[in-house]
């Protein structure tokens, strides 16, 4: 296996990431690497017999990104340390990375084995599903710099930001929850051990004292389950009552009383065999129900705000001397160097250096923009190429990206996971509940007393809206799971009710309805020679225009030359003097000086870039539409159920092709800042649409926080998203239609299981009210209800996600 | 007939120790990561021989 050179339609893939080799000068022995640094990190591996990596999974490796010696240098701070660590005696130390590059059992392995690598480690433990590694290291032997860095060399950079340091260990899972199933399962086998003489009705046939032995042991050992695995039920019951009002968790809770101390009552004055076991089945199920609903996708991160990508620490320079401070000590004023990669913390003017602006985590627009000395750069840009020097002119959260997090919208309180539905039927079942208990009891009452609260308890037991209990969790928590295969993640379950509820989307543009990076551009005209492409770069890096960032992208790595006498003319072009000549970029009248002339291939799916020197015509840059796949069958699936808006924090250049995309020219937004998206949905929501935001970038965040239903699309799942309720892998955006129809499907498998619960409770309250509710027929309908139930919702929404969802893969 | 009695406490007591034996494993962890030692048992044979070496 390893040696054999991987040849996939005659080209190359990289040895260690798989990435196609664009040349064949990179390679060791026989084996090709894509760049230096996947080499690099071979030759580490290497030369610490670490090669068993290559075993496991072909081409496992991640490409490093380039590296730089200071950029780590903040973990020498040792107050910054201290937030990192989770322990340290001074010896030992522990600490725990997030690491969101692990993707195959390879990385594992090598994670695992990291301490090869430097002795100073003592143990590494991954977990896969968490993407999180946790070391064990000496303090004395190596240092938390070193591990860092070495994990970033090999390509595992560690995720480090504001975030991770704040909130520290936030278990996933809810092992409260096992320790409650645990003692359940054990009670439920056992009672039910113990009623199987009752059942089979040998009961009679037995010594008096096996009935009795049996009847305290059921008690004995259903009362753990009262007590404390059923307290899950009690308290939101509880919590809803002091709020005056009345969730699906009373009529459970008041049916589990019930039950025990009817059971209770039965087997102290032995006058029968009581419901323990039907209280503890259904106890069991329903826990069952729970943990299927609280399913999670540890690994992703639904909370983020501006902190998850912030750094820690910020270099400064105070009276000529670099020193590293912590970002929260950052003042108005201060001098800070920003590297090559690295985040701008706050608003600031740029002091020194060549500022060339990436402002992909702000927009989702990946090219970078050209700043000047003296102009204002804004927090959240990166900084690409040689370090500048900045003066900060606002704090980190006063800044104008950050002060979005400022507004009421992120200091709300979250809902909980409770299902609206479930909620709204608690409250009208327990009414009419109670209702027929009574009326039913005052009957007996004047028929035969004795009888009375023999009906009394029965009509609750029976009444206990189990199954729909269980419907609900069963059938979302099956959605959830099928909407992750298509690669739709949602936080959880009670999204799914929310996304059926709404009527109105909201788009984003940049990022959302396009798609960055992956347009095509073609020229045609004379083929340039180097001198004209540094010419093009030249003067598109100046320009502002979304189609002329695309032009300089394509021409990034050709020199560029200084420029005087420059203009830009909105919805025109650039033009200026370079070195002798006129230069212009833009539109064909432009740089042709008059509109006659221009041949016009009707190309709808590309737009064009004349480009001109001395008012002569060289060519034409075609650009194809970066419109993500599938945007138009989206669009008009979507319309005729919906009603539809975009906005964008763009210009209006691209109105017309998206004005044709969206036929209604009146809901498209341009120029829409941050803190205008939020307000606008805010609107909305005041004319009482139901609202879906589909966004990318941290300039939705606030739309998509304040909507009903904040879905964030994103190329890479595990790297960036604001805070969201779903995340949607943007290869399946054109799915958007389907996920949502599915998300109504599955509302109304939950309507139809409450209709079979319904006729099985009235079932039951037809033998509850007739007095003739024995324990046997109790332990019989509960289960088969509940299972029922369940197995018609799981089935149910697993046939539709068949149809609804696999139409195009 | 009353042995039955007996083996009755036994079952409960075998019961029992199950349960312990759960509460034990959702303790210690061994719920938290449903996946990784999966992937770990995989490998295995060159790990002992690394593992005894440390143990040295």
């Amino acid at each position: 296996m390893s040696g054999e050179k991987a040849y996939i339609n005659e080209e190359v893939i990289c040895y260690h990431c798989g990435d196609i080799c664009s040349d064949k000068t990179i390679s060791k022995e026989d084996k090709f690497f894509c760049c230096s640094g996947c080499k690099i990190v071979f030759e580490i591996l290497e030369e610490n017999k670490l090669c068993r990596y290559y075993d496991f999974e072909n081409n496992p490796g991640i490409s490093p990104a380039v590296r730089n010696e200071t950029k780590y240098s903040y973990l020498e701070d040792e107050q910054t340390q201290k937030q990192i660590l989770d322990f340290s005696d001074g010896k030992i130390s522990t600490v725990t990375f997030q690491i969101p590059q692990m993707h195959c059992s390879s990385c594992i392995w090598l994670l695992e084995n990291i301490n090869r690598l430097n002795a100073g480690i003592i143990t590494s433990r991954v977990n896969f599903l968490q993407k999180k590694l946790s070391l064990k290291f000496l303090s004395g032997v190596t240092t938390l710099k070193d591990i860092v860095e070495l994990l970033d060399s090999i390509g595992y950079e560690p995720l480090i930001n504001l975030e991770s340091v704040e909130k520290k260990k936030k278990s996933g899972y809810n092992k409260k929850l096992y320790y409650k199933i645990g003692v359940t399962g054990f009670a439920a086998g056992n009672i039910m051990l113990f009623s199987f003489p009752e059942y089979l009705g040998l009961n009679r046939n037995l010594d008096s004292v096996f009935g009795n032995l049996f009847g305290y042991l059921n008690l004995l050992i259903s009362i753990p389950v009262l007590l404390y695995s059923a307290s899950v039920y009690y308290i939101p019951a509880i919590k809803a009552l002091r709020k005056k009002t009345i969730n699906i968790d009373f009529p459970i809770s008041l049916g589990i009383f019930v039950l025990f101390f009817r059971t209770a009552y039965e087997i102290l004055t032995h006058t029968g065999a009581g419901y323990a076991d039907s209280l503890t089945m259904l106890v069991f199920l329903l826990l069952i129900g729970k943990i299927f609903q609280n399913k999670t996708y540890e690994a992703l991160n639904f909370e983020r705000t501006y902190k998850s990508y912030f750094p820690l620490s910020v270099a400064i320079i105070k009276s000529g001397v670099e020193t590293t401070i912590p970002l929260s000590n950052l003042k108005k004023g201060d001098r800070i160097i920003v590297r090559n990669g690295e985040l701008i913390p706050a608003d600031s003017i740029l002091f020194k250096g060549d500022g060339n602006i990436d402002y992909s985590f702000v927009t989702g627009e990946s090219m970078p923009v050209n700043k000047v000395l003296g102009e204002i750069v804004y927090a959240g840009g990166k900084q690409v190429g040689e370090a500048v020097e900045l003066e900060v002119l606002k704090d980190v959260s006063q800044s104008y990206l950050t002060q979005l997090w400022n507004n009421d919208t992120f200091t709300k309180n979250e809902g909980q996971n409770v299902s609206w539905f479930s909620n709204m039927v608690g409250k009208y079942f327990t009414i009419a509940v109670l209702l027929i208990a009574n009326i039913s009891t005052i009957i007996w009452l004047n028929i035969k007393p004795e009888m009375a609260l023999n009906v009394f308890t029965a009509t609750l037991i029976v009444a206990c809206p189990c199954a729909l209990a269980l419907a609900i969790p069963f059938t979302l928590g099956n959605i959830l799971r099928n909407f992750g295969r298509e690669k739709f993640y949602l936080k959880n379950t009670n999204t799914i009710e929310r996304i059926a509820k709404i009527d109105t989307i909201v788009f984003d543009k940049t990022g959302t309805i396009t798609q960055s990076g992956n347009s095509e551009v073609r020229f045609i005209g004379d083929a340039l020679d180097e001198i004209d492409k540094s010419l093009v770069k030249s003067i598109a890096r100046h320009s502002t225009h979304p189609l002329s960032r695309r032009v300089y992208l394509e021409f990034q790595d050709c020199e560029h030359f200084g420029i005087s006498n420059l203009k830009e003319y909105a919805g025109k072009g650039i033009s200026g003097n370079i070195l002798t000549s006129k230069v212009a970029l833009g539109s064909y009248a432009f740089v042709t000086g008059s509109a006659e002339g221009e041949k016009n291939p009707k190309d709808e799916k590309s737009s064009k870039v004349y480009f001109g020197i001395n008012d002569v015509l060289r060519g034409v840059f075609l650009i194809n539409n970066s419109y993500r796949e599938g945007i138009e069958k989206v669009i008009s699936e979507l319309k005729k159920k919906y009603e539809l808006h975009m906005l964008s924090g763009d210009n209006e250049n691209e109105k017309p092709h998206l004005a044709k995309v969206f036929r209604n020219i009146s809901k498209l937004h341009f120029k829409q800042s941050p803190e205008d998206k939020l307000n606008y949905i805010l609107d909305l929501q005041k004319k009482g649409k139901k609202v879906l935001m589909i966004g990318d970038g941290l300039n939705d965040a606030g739309a998509i926080k304040q909507s009903d239903v904040g879905i964030s699309i994103s190329e890479d799942i595990s790297g960036f998203s604001p805070a969201c309720d779903g995340i949607l892998d943007s290869e399946n955006f054109s799915q958007l239609p389907e996920l949502i129809s599915y998300s109504k499907t599955g509302m109304k498998i939950i309507y139809m299981s409450f209709v079979f619960s319904t006729l099985y409770n009235i079932t039951g309250l037809y033998f509850a009210i007739s007095g003739s509710l024995t324990p046997v027929f109790a332990a019989i309908l509960m289960p088969v209800s509940s299972v029922s139930v369940v197995l018609y919702c799981v089935l149910a929404s697993n046939l539709f996600a068949k149809y609804r969802l696999k139409r195009i893969n | 007939m009353y042995i039955i009695i007996i083996l009755i406490f036994i079952s409960i007591l075998v019961a029992l120790s199950f349960l312990i034996a759960f509460l034990w494993a959702v303790k210690s962890g061994q719920f938290e990561d449903r996946y990784t030692p999966s992937v770990r048992v995989l490998f295995d044979e060159e790990k002992k021989s690394e593992k005894s070496n440390n143990k040295k």
